[in-house]
């Protein structure tokens, strides 16, 4: 069933001396959502461009769909969907006109085309301005015409880069469950972004990158895992006559840190679902339980937790502001 | 080497998709404002320039064999024939056709999204120059048919089958002509990220051509071969060099080969080199095929410098980093 959609071997993308991807392995598998994570110039649309062809490796192998794309870009581009980080169109053409040249540069007979036009820009929902100028188009407008113009031909893997970026919260919001439509309609998914928290909420597994490098590679708790040493976040809220339960709760046995984040709500990263123990420990510490909580940790913290270890060494002591 | 050997290997072929190309470009001239404002305008001169002439002709009451070709030729004052304006058009035309063509789809952000279809990168740029190329065919086509409806019209009698073929011969030329300055800006489409940029280059490259190139040519055989004793191989000697120095420009190349072919009298393209259309030396008119035999080197060489341009643009073209 998951079959290996994506696979890279030490690919490797050098400009000049600079090192712009780094000995990438990366898999992704069938039917995932993988999300590309990292700051700015870490090399994620490099990654990209060299999976689907549109930029030559220096080195290394890749594997798309079965299909080397350095020589055989046909055919990983007649099954891959790639949306750019700015996905434009020809303004004075209408939506229709835009997919309908798409189309015939897939090679679809007219009928066909226009049987899967209508199927595209139905399922974004733009069935209503298809002969509207895309001038006309809304930014959110546009990000779906995008999938339209990439549900054209079929795809088995949708590659997008930066797909909500400039979307407000709420198209966003309705953009990631379109992506998460699309995946479970059975298409593979890879997506960059540096917004974290749309990251975790759409993506299946992650690939944190930082100058070329993919330095993490997993599911959200196994991250979590990996860079905290912890993959629990216990949330506990309790008063107590002005007493600090700071040192209390860091005794518990599995606790990785204690953040204090507001007067009487104290977050605890730890190996295991501690509820029970702080309950235990904050009552008899002569405080009242007033609210208790678990959770992953959020992938901003993962990220501010792997950053922050990165630039200021492993015993990095600064807190976050 | 190691780099073509990869590409050799690359799999499919590298036309799949020139067609959608070329059709939407055909579509997209074809009905863009910039082209209408052009197509008015050559009109305008066919209308103006071929009535002219046949005012100037029938009031001659002229006896030449080949009149209908002297539609072309014919200027009266002030304006010049409908030969000399196309000189000037043409480039116009095709250098609007494709300045932007390829950073015209950079700056729209199109590029990426067109070439992650199932094509190689070869069939959108040969699509874009074959479709710009093709509509510039097909605008002169037009306009030859025009200017020769105004001969059947005005002059009453049809033209001979060697008048038609020399009419046809000239058509080709003129496209070739537009087809080399098309080039030029298509080139300049895909070195410049900037359309307005792409467009002065070229335009620029023109007025050099057009304005400068004749004036460097002769102050370079005066230096060059400079007549010092006032002999005359000193002066055929200078006369040779500039005359070698200005088929460097297409727009000489182009002069000849409209010299040669639409007035048959005209029996060498050495020497005595006709910059003008008019005043050429006459004599008993040439054959059509002699006088296309005349012309071969003019036109292979217009045809030369094409291809050498648009592999110059298709290498740098394979190398952009597509990326916005
Ligand atoms: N054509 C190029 N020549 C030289 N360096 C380049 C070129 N293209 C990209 N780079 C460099 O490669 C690095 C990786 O760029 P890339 O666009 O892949 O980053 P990214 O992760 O997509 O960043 P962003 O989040 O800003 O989109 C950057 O540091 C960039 O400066
Ligand atoms: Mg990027």
């Amino acid at each position: 069933m998951s079959e290996i959609i994506i696979e890279t071997q030490k690919l490797t993308k050098k400009y000049g001396n600079f090192v712009a991807v780094d000995a990438l392995d990366l898999v992704v598998k069938e039917g995932q959502i993988f999300g590309l994570l990292g700051p700015n110039g870490a090399g994620k649309t490099t990654t990209i461009l060299m999976l689907l062809g549109l930029t030559e490796p220096t080195s290394g192998r890749v594997r798309v769909l079965g299909f080397d794309p350095t020589r055989q870009p046909l055919r990983v581009k007649s099954q891959a969907g790639y949306i750019p980080d700015q996905v434009g169109f020809y303004d004075e053409l209408s939506a229709r006109e835009n997919l309908i040249y798409i189309a015939r540069l897939n090679g679809l007979p007219a009928e066909e085309a226009n049987k899967r036009i209508d199927e595209a820009l139905a399922r974004v929902g733009l069935s209503q301005v298809a002969n509207q100028r895309v001038e006309t188009f809304s930014r959110g407008m546009r990000q779906r015409l995008g999938v339209a113009d990439v549900l054209i031909k079929k795809p088995r893997l949708i590659i997008m880069d930066e797909p909500t970026l400039g979307l407000d919260p709420e198209l966003a919001r309705e953009f990631l469950k379109l992506i998460r439509e699309l995946a479970d309609s059975g298409i593979t998914i890879l997506l960059s972004s540096h917004l974290l928290y749309q990251v975790q909420e759409v993506c299946d597994r992650v690939g944190l990158f930082h100058r070329g490098r993919m330095v993490l590679e997993g599911t959200l708790p196994e991250l979590a895992q990996n860079v905290l040493g912890a993959s629990y976040k216990v949330l506990v809220q309790a008063n107590g006559s002005g007493v600090s339960f700071l040192d209390t709760l860091k005794q518990l046995p599995g606790v990785a840190s204690v953040d204090f984040e507001a007067p009487d709500r104290y977050t605890l990263i730890a190996t295991e679902d501690l509820r029970a123990e702080a309950a235990r420990a904050i009552v008899q510490a002569g405080g009242q339980l007033t609210e208790l909580d678990v959770d992953t940790p959020s992938l901003d913290e993962v990220y501010n937790a792997y950053f922050k270890e990165v630039n200021h060494g492993p015993t990095g002591e600064a807190k976050k502001a | 080497m190691a780099r073509q050997a990869k590409q050799r290997k690359r799999e499919g072929s590298p036309w799949t998709g020139l067609g959608a190309v070329i059709a939407k470009e055909m579509a997209d001239h074809l009905t863009s404002a910039r082209m209408r404002i052009l197509e008015i305008l050559i009109v305008l001169t066919a209308l103006g320039t071929g009535y002219a002439a046949l005012q100037q002709l029938t009031g001659e009451s002229n006896q030449d064999e080949f009149l209908f070709l002297r539609l072309f030729t014919t200027a009266r004052e002030p304006l010049p024939a409908f030969a000399g304006f196309l000189g000037f058009l043409v480039p116009l035309v095709a250098i609007a056709l494709a300045f932007d063509a390829i950073n015209g789809e950079f700056n729209r952000r199109t590029l990426a999204r067109v070439l992650s279809q199932p094509i190689y990168r070869d069939a959108l740029l040969m699509g874009k120059f074959l479709g710009a190329f093709f509509t510039l065919a097909l605008v002169l086509a037009a306009i030859w048919l025009l200017v020769f409806g105004i001969g059947l019209l005005g002059l009453g009698i049809p033209p001979s089958g060697e008048e038609v073929a020399r009419a046809l011969l000239f058509l080709l030329a003129t496209i070739v002509y537009g087809g080399f300055w098309m080039v030029v800006a298509l080139l300049f489409s895909i070195l410049f990220r900037q359309a307005a940029t792409a467009a002065l280059a070229s335009i620029a490259v023109w007025l050099f051509f057009t304005g400068f190139w004749n004036m460097l040519v002769s102050l370079a055989a005066q230096t060059l071969r400079p007549i010092q004793f006032g002999l005359p191989q000193e002066q055929i000697a200078q006369t040779e060099l500039a005359l070698l120095l200005s088929r460097f420009s297409p727009n000489t190349l182009f002069v000849e080969a409209t010299v040669a072919l639409l007035l048959p009298s005209v029996r060498t393209l050495g020497v005595i080199l006709p910059f003008e259309l008019q005043g050429a030396i006459l004599g008993a008119p040439l054959p059509v095929g002699q006088s296309l035999l005349l012309i071969w080197p003019q036109l292979t060489g217009m045809i030369a410098a094409i291809l050498l341009l648009f592999v110059l643009g298709y290498v740098s073209f394979q190398r952009r980093e597509i990326r916005s």
